[in-house]
Formats: C-alpha cells, sequence, structure tokens
C-alpha cells in the first residue's frame, strides 16, 4: 500500500523577483513500512522536499497524496489537522518546548491526535522506556544533553502513532554515539512497520534505509533500492586490508 | 571480506604490506619485555582485540628472523625439560632506534583513490558512460560499504574499543569518498 505520493512536485521561491526554483518536478512514492532516505548535496531542494510533505512548506504546482487522499490542496488548519493524526516529525534541532518537561513533550502530540490522558501517558512510558529515557521523564529539556533531546524529539514523532515518520538530518547535529542511538530507534521502529522518509547528509543514516534517493539540482537523479545482503561473519579486523 | 579495499581507505597501512608491517608492531611488544614467537602472537590478539586479523605463527618467526638478521632484535635459547630449546627475542639498541623513528614520525594519510577519478574523468570523451550514471554506481557501492561497517559496528561488543574506534575510521573516510562524490556532481554534471 502507498503512504505516500507525489506527482510532478515543484517549489519555486521569490527572491527579489527572482525565480528561484528549488523542487524540479519530483515523482515518487513510499510504500507502508519503507524506509527511504533521501540525499543529495546542500541546495539539492532535499530539505524543500520533505517539509512539503510535512506541509510546513508549500509547492508551487504538483501533486502530495498522503494515505490516498490529496493533500497539497488543503488549508494551512487542515494540514495541522493532519499532521497532528498522520505525521511524526524530526528537526535536526529537537524543537522541544522548553517550558514543558520532557513527558509533557511526549504527551502532548498524542493528546493533540485525540489518545485519551491515559492512553498517552502510557504511550510515553512505552515510547520512553524504549529510548531509556525513563528516569528523564520530569526533567526539562535543557537539563538533557543533545542526544538526549534528539532520542526525546523522535519519542515526541512517534507519540500518536504516526503514519509517516518525516525526519530533517535528524543526526546532524549529534555525536557519533548518539548518533548510534538514533540509528538504533528508527531501526526498530522501522522493523516495527513504521514508514519513515528521512533527509540526511549521514551515510550511516542512509545504511539504515530500503531505498536511497538522490537528488541534485532540485530532480531525482537515482532512486536506489538498497537490498539486505547476508554477510559472511566477519570482525572490525576485515577494515583493516593486509596486502600480500 | 576486505570491507576497506574498495573505498580505498588503508586504516592501518603500517600493519599491512606483505607481513613486513608486523615488524614495527612486534618491535613495540619487544621493547616491553622480551618474549617468544608464540607470546608476542598472543600479545597482539590481547592489545587490538578482533580490530587486528589473528597473525599467523609462521609469519610471526619469519619476521622475528628477518628483525635478527637485521640486527634490531636478538635472540636467546633458553633451555626447556623434555621439550626443545625455546628462542626467546629481546630488543637491540638499534631495534629501540628503528622504532623510536617509527612513532616519531607522521603516518602517510590516505589518499583518494584515483581510478574511479580517472573513470570520472575519461568515461564521457569515450562514449561509454556518461559521469552521472558512475557517480550513481559508485555512490551505491559505498552506501553498500557503509552498511557492512554499520552492521559491523552492531555485531561488535560495545567494550571492544580499539575495534569499534577502527570500524568509526573507516566509517568516517567513507563518509569523507560519499562527500567528495556529491563535490564531483556538482562540478562535473551540468
Amino acid at each position: 500500500m502507498t503512504v505516500l505520493r507525489t506527482l510532478n512536485l515543484v517549489r519555486i521561491y521569490q527572491n527579489g523577483g527572482v525565480p528561484v526554483p528549488a523542487v524540479r518536478g519530483v515523482d515518487f512514492a513510499v510504500e507502508a513500512g519503507e524506509f527511504v532516505a533521501i540525499m543529495g548535496p546542500s541546495g539539492s531542494g532535499k530539505s524543500t522536499l520533505v517539509h512539503m510533505l510535512g506541509g510546513l512548506d508549500v509547492r508551487t504546482s504538483g501533486e502530495i497524496w498522503l494515505d490516498g487522499k490529496r493533500v497539497d490542496t488543503l488549508s494551512e488548519s487542515a494540514w495541522a489537522v493532519l499532521r497532528r493524526k498522520k505525521i511524526g516529525f524530526v528537526f535536526q534541532f529537537y524543537n522541544l518546548v522548553t517550558n514543558m518537561t520532557v513527558a509533557d513533550n511526549v504527551e502532548l502530540p498524542a493528546l493533540l491526535a485525540g489518545m485519551s490522558p491515559r492512553e498517552a501517558r502510557e504511550r510515553r512510558e512505552y515510547l520512553l522506556g524504549e529510548l531509556s529515557l525513563t528516569e528523564r521523564a520530569f526533567a526539562a529539556p535543557a537539563e538533557l544533553s543533545g542526544g538526549e533531546q534528539q532520542r526525546v524529539a523522535l519519542a515526541r514523532a512517534l507519540a500518536n502513532g504516526p503514519r509517516l515518520l518525516l525526519a530533517d538530518e535528524p543526526t546532524g547535529n549529534l555525536d557519533s554515539r548518539n548518533t548510534r542511538d538514533v540509528l538504533k530507534l528508527l531501526g526498530e521502529v522501522h522493523r516495527q512497520g513504521q514508514t519513515v522518509v528521512v533527509v540526511t547528509h549521514d551515510a550511516k543514516v542512509a545504511s539504515k534505509a530500503d531505498r536511497v534517493v538522490t537528488l541534485a539540482d532540485g530532480m531525482i537523479v537515482d532512486d536506489a533500492s538498497m537490498r539486505r545482503r547476508r554477510l559472511p561473519p566477519g570482525t572490525a579486523g576485515d577494515v583493516v586490508e593486509l596486502r600480500g | 571480506m576486505h570491507v576497506m579495499h574498495s573505498a580505498n581507505v588503508d586504516v592501518n597501512r603500517q600493519f599491512g604490506n606483505g607481513g613486513g608491517r608486523v615488524r614495527l608492531p612486534l618491535l613495540a611488544l619487544l621493547a616491553k619485555e622480551p618474549a617468544h614467537g608464540y607470546e608476542l602472537k598472543q600479545a597482539l590478539e590481547q592489545t587490538f582485540g578482533s580490530a587486528y586479523p589473528s597473525p599467523n605463527i609462521g609469519q610471526i618467526y619469519v619476521t622475528l628472523g628477518r628483525l635478527e638478521k637485521d640486527g634490531l632484535v636478538r635472540a636467546v635459547d633458553v633451555e626447556q625439560s623434555n621439550r626443545p630449546n625455546k628462542k626467546v627475542y629481546y630488543l637491540t639498541a638499534d631495534g629501540r632506534e628503528a622504532l623510536e623513528t617509527w612513532v616519531d614520525e607522521p603516518t602517510e594519510g590516505p589518499r583518494v583513490r584515483d581510478e574511479f577519478f580517472m573513470k570520472l574523468v575519461l568515461a564521457p570523451l569515450t562514449g561509454i558512460a556518461d559521469r552521472m550514471a558512475l557517480i550513481n554506481r559508485q555512490r551505491r557501492h559505498y552506501l553498500s560499504l557503509m552498511r557492512d561497517l554499520t552492521e559491523l559496528a552492531e555485531r561488535t561488543d560495545p567494550g571492544d574499543r580499539v575495534a569499534l574506534l577502527l570500524i568509526e575510521g573507516a566509517t568516517l573516510h567513507l563518509q569523507a569518498d560519499l562527500d567528495w562524490l556529491e563535490r564531483c556532481q556538482e562540478d562535473l554534471v551540468t
């Protein structure tokens, strides 16, 4: 089943009367349960694309279909309702609500999506548990490290059980250890069937995906399915190239 | 699985190179204390964990023989009851000097794999392939190597810090190769 589809999607910005095309006709579809990474040089349009997919930027022309429903024609408030119900978004800089506790940050989107307070609490407890953040539930975001904040942001994005998880450079601001934690989680939710579209520059993130779509100059230049291979057992020693 | 072969990163050149480069790690171990061949093999394995392909005992003896010929180590025979004598090796003053020189000199950095660059520059001239296709193929290859490394890191014991650092080094080199492909794409593909 197709969760997301775009048809000839275009975004042109106006820069002092000069049209600047950021996305120039993107057609692609994401199936349920797929993990798609979008890569490309900065300025290739990948962030613009994922923002349009989440209704955070408006398309100039073309169509976006989410769950069989056309959404690019929705009003801003209708988008807001749709996002609450069907989309989780993770940004590079966490964007947590600073004057709310970690627990409230995660419960809020569940409540907005229509869950009862009890369901929202259970969902929050489950997600924070999965992310090893249970003991940080009543801390303020500012008391957390960057890596912990990003894990909270991921929990928040998953709180409403979204049809689609969108992420824009989720590891862009993390060190390698925290990157590993966030990746582990993305891999886990993906294994549980979560559909994921992530814009990334980080090849470690892309290496987790089923598919890597490459953009250049606002267009798709490569769409590679990354089939899993069975690997012979190896060790870190294999990283060293021994000659002779 | 020579993961890094195609990604062109010789993470530990000093250990590779036809076994000749086992020389310096052996000198380093002997600088700590005299030892016989088998002890050296065990010490290498203990120090590097899974980060070092387990050295072959024959190769260690061959290397020790060459080091002895070059005057960098000497051997003394130690008698053992009911067994043949065992050779215990120790470092000479020349050996210590060679070791100090090795430690002090900067280590050669990895080089860009120029074979791919040659293809990228020359292929369009021949009409065999266009550059975008070459870059895409190479990117897919690097991404699948990255997947191998990611899985290798997941399989590695989290306590094995030497191994994890080595994998991270390879990962960072690969990320640089991918970034460089993007630059090629920006500048050479119009």
